[in-house]
């Protein structure tokens, strides 16, 4: 019984994991950038809808939406101030831009809203247990699952079934030939930033709900492992974010009660280092040849 | 008879330095510069040596690490104990402390330097988190206590010297046939391989001699402060230390040099902006990284020629190197 708790708990934190992985992997899909700021845009949109929360009184849905929304804009000012200027740069210098996009992220919320941990409202999600074949389980916990789940499901409605999707498949096949088909590509990789960070805000709320805290760094570490879940799932391919992430939350969860919790974070990532000497693709990475 | 460049410019700084360091001993000495002031410079000389080690990785190679204040604390932590403990000569402690950190840049940098692709920013800022975690929860090292009792063995000249030894080695490396193989893969990592450089090993090079210098500063680092805490050698200090480089001009040695000392000193002259450095420096690298992606002095380095060519306008001799 015990096991099976902890299954839950694990698939909770793991979808939240699967979240943020997901804008980690189509960013990377499309322009081959990790974008290091993604763990700071799902801090944004945590704070985005605290402020919904506490400031506007909103209920759960529309504080999610607001989130979303909030973490959608600023990831999109993000691309457009600091990264598409350099899309031809050497990568180094897109890299160093992006690490230094975190820090000021970081920073200027700090600065606006203290280095305090904020209390997220109890309210905007009450409590209930639910005791069902001897398992009591948290109602918020099925619910951030069906949550995800069913943003998810929106992801691949949009991936496949619009003509959006389409050129943003394109896009992130060959830019040059989407370009040439009169996609244009500019404003797809501004919808694929946008989609991914509004995934990062809805996972923000989710986070404030389930430890009903929230702080301006509380991104750096969710951010690294919701990376090592998306290149564990093969860096690029969305439902290997899903996957990854899922994963990712179970081994979290269990090591945490079963070996160590202040060690779960190195384990973390040395499930980053063993993938990167096993396979290096990730689980459903196909081996691709570099070209020239 | 024409002497190697590299020897002569070895001679020169090592002279330069050594007057450099009388000049500076007296001032203290006399009191001229105070006890605060020779602080500053112990931290300047502290911060050179990770600023020029973290230039042979970065700006040489081509290579992001975000996990150098991690190394340092290895470093740091593994020259305290040796010391505590067994109280061996301080040199020792110093080898010991940059030999564990260079081991562990080994590890690290091998499964992910042999992968094409940005993995190394993204683990080493995994590892410098990691290395924070696990020394808060070592009760032996003083968990987030930190880690009190350390001798005071750190002096202005041992600070000195190796900082003059470090740019010396680093500067050699760079000029060196190495060297070249670890700039061919900053330029172009597919045609330096083509030209059947194995850019893995220059790569895996680089890191784990810049690391090692991380290790020596961070033993240097806690035998001058005493005290040491896992909060010191935070992310926010690896970034700290990426500015110097990227500021300076990634590749040139004594770029990273003068921006690490004006770097230094500047937050120490502005104690009121303290609240608004961690959003200056971020600006400051976007900024640079979108007008003048090659850091200021780009790879050039600073020298009495540079300033002929200004004066004669033309800086089109600059780029010829090695005459």
């Amino acid at each position: 019984m015990e096991f099976l708790q902890q299954a839950i708990n694990g698939l909770s934190l793991g979808f939240v994991y699967a979240l943020i992985a997901i804008g980690y992997t189509m960013v990377y899909g499309i322009i081959g950038l990790i974008n290091f700021a993604h763990g700071d845009v799902f801090m944004v949109g945590a704070y985005f809808g605290f402020f919904a929360a506490v400031n506007l009184h909103l209920s759960f849905i529309p504080t999610l939406l607001i989130a979303m929304g909030g973490a959608a804009l600023t990831g999109v000012i993000v691309e457009k101030v600091a990264y598409k200027p350099l899309r031809n740069s050497p990568k180094l210098s897109i890299l160093i831009t992006a690490i230094a996009m975190s820090v000021l992220l970081e920073n200027l919320v700090r600065l606006k809203m203290t280095t305090d941990p904020q209390t997220y409202p109890e309210n905007l999600l009450p409590q209930k247990v639910i005791h069902f074949l001897g398992l009591s389980i948290d109602n918020r916990q099925i619910i951030i699952i069906l949550i995800s789940i069913v943003l998810v499901i929106i992801l691949q409605f949009i991936v496949f079934k619009t003509k959006t999707g389409k050129a943003m498949r394109a896009a992130s096949f060959d830019k040059d030939a989407a370009a040439l088909m009169g996609i244009n590509v500019n404003s797809i990789i501004s919808i694929t930033f946008a989609i991914g960070s509004a995934l990062a805000g809805a996972a923000g709320v989710l986070v404030g709900i389930l430890y009903s805290s929230i702080d301006p760094y509380m991104g750096i570490m969710p951010g690294l492992k919701a990376f090592v879940a998306a290149v564990l799932g093969g860096i690029g391919i969305i439902p290997g974010a899903l996957w990854g992430g899922l994963i990712m939350g179970l081994v979290e969860t269990f090591s945490k009660v079963y070996i160590s919790s202040s060690y779960s974070d190195a384990i973390a990532f040395s499930i980053l280092i063993i993938i990167l000497i096993v396979k290096p693709s990730g689980l459903l990475g196909k081996k691709t040849r570099e070209k020239v | 008879m024409k002497m190697k460049k590299e020897l002569r410019n070895t001679i020169i700084l090592l002279t330069a330095s050594i007057i450099l360091f009388f000049i500076l001993t007296y001032l203290m000495d006399t009191e001229i510069l105070n006890r605060y002031y020779s602080r500053i410079l112990v931290l300047i000389c502290i911060n050179v040596i990770l600023a020029v080690s973290l230039n042979l990785i970065i700006g040489v190679t081509g290579q992001l690490t975000l996990g150098h204040a991690g190394f340092m604390s290895i470093g740091a932590y593994a020259a305290a104990m040796i010391t505590i403990q067994l109280n061996v000569p301080f040199p020792i402690a110093l080898l010991f402390g940059g030999i564990l950190a260079g081991l562990i840049g080994f590890l690290i940098g091998l499964p992910t330097l042999s992968l094409k692709g940005d993995y190394l920013a993204i683990t080493t800022l995994g590892f410098g988190e990691i290395i924070r975690v696990l020394i808060t929860n070592i009760e032996q090292l003083g968990g987030g206590r930190g880690l009190s009792g350390i001798p005071p063995k750190t002096n202005f000249a041992w600070v000195f010297f190796i900082m003059v030894l470090t740019i010396l080695i680093i500067y050699n490396i760079a000029r060196s046939s190495q060297g070249r193989a670890m700039m061919s893969v900053r330029e172009d990592e597919i045609a330096a391989e083509a030209m059947g450089i194995n850019t893995t090993k220059y790569k895996i090079m680089a890191f784990v001699i810049g690391s090692f210098f991380a290790g020596i500063a961070g033993g240097l680092f806690s035998h001058y402060l005493m005290y040491i805490k896992p909060e010191q050698f935070g992310f926010l200090k690896s970034v700290d230390f990426v500015t110097y480089v990227v500021m300076g001009g990634m590749g040139s040695l004594t770029g990273s040099i003068s921006s690490t000392v004006i770097l230094t000193i500047l937050p120490e002259g502005l104690r009121f902006l303290n609240d608004y450095r961690m959003i200056i420096y971020p600006l400051a690298l976007i900024i640079i990284m979108r007008f003048r992606p090659q850091g200021l002095m780009g790879t050039k380095e600073l020298s009495m020629r540079m300033f002929d060519k200004f004066s004669k306008g033309s800086d089109k001799d600059a780029a010829i190197k090695g005459k």
